[in-house]
């Protein structure tokens, strides 16, 4: 019941006028881009089987990626374009956001298109088209005035399909910086935010029932020449345009982008970040859920200005190091590193979030397990769990090879419920971050990590080169610096991961600046 | 020397793979004839229509139209000059009874207006009420309605000839005769030269002047009902013969008064 009068719906709500609109926008032009090249090529494919069938396949295969990935491969793919447009030409054009988001939309709208408009285009009775040779029409004429009006309704039902499941994918593009109605579900999954996860689900399915319904009117109304239907959909299309797009456009350039990765403390210090700017008169939002690799080449491209990253993070992803070194002298390295790329190492934010394997306090007890090297003596006989990129990442490479560790089993988990997991049991460890405030409220353990195999991972704040020396945002977020201690970032994690009304970035964000300097 | 004829084939062969659609036909049909060509499906006559206004282009021999070689005109152009009734009218069911007979005018570039009153005349033509039928699409007409706007249609750009393929031959026999007079009286008043296909030996002496008629390809015999019956070719003459068998059985069948 309380779930009703949940302020979060308010917070949500205040959200839409930008999630809603970029969502539309960027559905809006990756159906009009997947349009553009369907329909050519389905009238230019319709006589020609094996071409067709070479075309169908493509576009079958493009389908079985899975939309998630489809998004993650055109960053990439992108980066590197527009370093060899650099190159070449001199230009460079942002691979973050809008521009990949809408090409893997595009590209994942022709299928029905093309499917649909070839069998329309094939379907229509081959007598129509001798009468409109006989008539006197040349190939163009019989194709405008015969053949594509009778294939329409046909190839609007493919196009509905395509813009149903285009809204339904452009969930996907938050991780690749495209703000969508994802930006709730992503939220509202890393903080355990279910009234986000409920509304961004309900928003994007009304959405998707809504453009479906007005396009099949107008199908509807093609298939049966009936003028009112047809223009009582197309008018509740562009109403919907309409309404959705305008609240959006009034959104200046000058805004500063702060960047979030996919997990609760990040969102909750990107938030406050934003708080920080938007105190000192500086116009800013927060850009959340990126991924952990797209959002630090956002940071060199200057799609983003700002976020908090960690130093062993940068240092085995960015740098490529194996090697570890003392905390200071890795924080120096790092600093004069990431100088050369004109990216300004601001300073650290006062704690750590290091990766560390975690067990029940209660099991560490009763196996007489204090550190990582006790752990290797029973490791054959347990499971771990981690993050999605855990496994891939050379600290966990490092850390098998300084303590020998090899486990029965490994898993992998939504950050979040991994604590909940070793606290049932479920697996028997896992590589937890040491900020993470479910440590104390699991009654869990971080182990020791005597042959420091794990790098520092203190928290620093990176600028974009373009803001080097803009002196009004560092003065903004200088009063953050070494203020965040690890017992008041865990207690301000431990805030995030609730499901009550405090517990949204926003919330706990406000939480934390009074608690480490605000009034 | 004899006048040109509208249209004029000569040794004109036609394939398709290893069948002989058309083989050596040759047919002069004069300006004002009406000529009806008769045979079986699979007969060529179909072929042999389509050549005419190169909706089918010829492997040898040569066409001409109102003296015209058609290799050398425009297929598009050419077409544009010739009427062409389809079988079961093969209008466009997206448009309207007046669009459908207005669309060749149209191509042509003829103004809104006049195609609009060029529709109405035509509708009167064929006999169809204006204000009923104008804005109908052409699933909403009978058989024979349809049949009259696709007359209507191949004469909506003032051809001088028109091609017929079986255009009666999906109709209903009272329909089909109404319409067949219809049309013959249409093809005197305007001045046309007319060929229509039909495998109705019946129809074809009924409404034509001459008759051609096919078999495999090839044209077995060509000329007035009566020089026809004095034709030597055996499947000409069993052609011929039908009919009057027909309407000796029934003669047979029925009581004198119900032929009243």
């Amino acid at each position: 019941m309380s779930l009703f009068i949940d302020p979060r719906w308010g917070e949500a709500l205040g959200h839409l006028p930008d999630y809603l609109g970029n969502h539309v926008r960027v559905s809006l032009a990756a159906l009009a881009l997947g349009l553009m090249v369907s329909l050519p090529l389905a009238i230019l494919t319709r006589n020609r089987p094996t071409p067709r069938a070479v075309l169908l396949a493509l576009a079958s295969i493009v389908q079985t990626v899975p939309g998630l990935a489809l998004l993650a491969l055109f960053y990439p793919l992108l980066l590197l374009a527009a370093s060899v447009t650099l190159a070449w030409f001199g230009v460079s054009f942002s691979a973050f956001g809008f521009l990949p988001a809408m090409l893997a939309l595009a590209l994942y709208s022709m299928l029905p298109v093309l499917r649909n408009g070839i069998t329309g285009l094939n379907g229509i009775d081959p007598a129509l088209i001798e009468a409109a040779k006989g008539v006197g029409m040349t190939a163009p004429q019989s194709l405008v005035m015969v053949e594509l009006p009778l294939a329409l309704p046909v190839m609007m039902a493919g196009i509905r399909t395509a813009a149903v499941w285009v809204i339904g994918t452009a969930t996907l593009s938050t991780p690749i910086g495209q703000t969508s109605l994802g930006n709730y579900i992503f939220a509202g999954l890393q903080t355990q935010n279910w009234v986000f996860v409920l509304f961004g689900c309900f928003a994007s399915a009304l959405l998707a029932l809504a453009v479906d319904q007005l396009l099949g009117l107008i199908e509807s109304g093609l298939r049966w020449r009936n003028r009112v239907r047809t223009a009582l959909g197309a008018a509740g299309i562009a109403a919907l345009v309409v309404a959705t797009l305008v609240p959006t456009m009034e959104r200046s350039s000058q805004n500063y982008v702060v960047g979030a990765k996919t997990f609760a403390e990040q969102y909750v210090l990107s938030a406050l970040m934003r708080d920080r700017l938007q105190a000192a008169g500086l116009s800013a939002v927060a850009r959340s859920g990126l991924g952990s690799s797209v959002i630090f080449e956002a940071l060199k491209a200057g799609d983003i200005d700002l976020y908090v990253d960690y130093s062993g993070t940068l240092w085995a992803n960015q740098l490529h190091r194996t090697d570890i070194k003392p905390r200071a002298e890795l924080l120096a390295e790092l600093q004069t590193t990431l100088a050369k790329e004109n990216i300004t190492l601001l300073g650290e934010l006062g704690f750590e979030n290091a990766y560390a394997l975690v067990i029940p306090k209660k099991r560490a007890e009763a196996l007489g397990i204090r550190t990582i090297a006790d752990l290797a003596a029973h490791a054959s006989t347990l499971s771990i769990a981690g993050d999605y990129e855990f496994f891939s990442r050379p600290e966990w490479a490092a850390l098998q090879k300084a303590y020998g560790l090899s486990f029965r089993a490994q898993r992998q988990m939504q950050p979040d419920f991994m604590y909940a997991a070793v606290a049932s049991g479920e697996v028997d460890v896992i590589a937890g971050y040491t900020s993470d405030g479910l440590i104390a409220k699991y009654d869990l353990v971080a182990l020791d990590d005597p042959r420091h195999a794990i790098p520092p991972y203190d928290a620093i704040l990176l600028l974009a080169p373009k803001r080097a020396g803009d002196e009004r945002l560092q003065a903004a977020l200088k009063p953050l610096l070494g203020k965040i201690d690890i017992a008041t970032m865990r207690e301000a994690n431990l805030r995030a991961a609730g499901n009550d009304a405090n517990s949204s970035p926003d919330a706990v964000a406000k939480w934390l600046w009074e608690k480490v300097g605000g009034r | 020397m004899p006048s040109r004829p509208m249209i004029g084939y000569a040794h004109v062969t036609k394939s398709f793979g290893a069948l002989k659609a058309v083989d050596d036909v040759s047919l002069d049909i004069a300006e004002g004839e009406f000529v009806a060509v008769v045979g079986g499906s699979g007969s060529g006559k179909t072929t042999l229509l389509r050549l005419a206004n190169r909706l089918i282009e010829a492997d040898g021999g040569a066409i001409t139209v109102e003296g015209d070689d058609v290799q050398s005109v425009d297929p598009v152009a050419l077409r544009r000059r010739i009427g062409y009734v389809f079988q079961s009218g093969g209008l466009f069911p997206h448009l309207s009874v007046a669009d459908n007979i207005g669309i060749t005018p149209k191509l042509l570039g003829v103004p809104a207006a006049d195609i609009a009153t060029r529709v109405d005349e035509l509708l009167e033509l064929v006999q169809l009420d204006r204000s009923a039928h104008r804005e109908r699409l052409p699933d909403a007409l009978s058989g024979g309605q349809r049949q009259r706007v696709g007359v209507a249609r191949a004469l909506a750009a003032r051809p001088r000839i028109v091609l017929m393929d079986e255009p009666f031959g999906a109709l209903d026999p009272l329909t089909r005769d109404a319409l067949g007079d219809d049309f013959r009286e249409l093809h005197r008043k305007l001045g046309l030269t007319t060929v229509m296909i039909t495998h109705d030996m019946t129809e074809a002496i009924l409404l034509a002047d001459r008759i051609a008629v096919m078999r495999g390809g090839k044209l077995l015999a060509q000329g007035t009902p009566v020089e026809l019956s004095k034709s030597n070719d055996a499947y000409v003459l069993e052609l011929l013969r039908t009919p009057r068998r027909q309407v000796e059985r029934l003669n047979a069948l029925l009581p004198q008064s119900g032929a009243a």
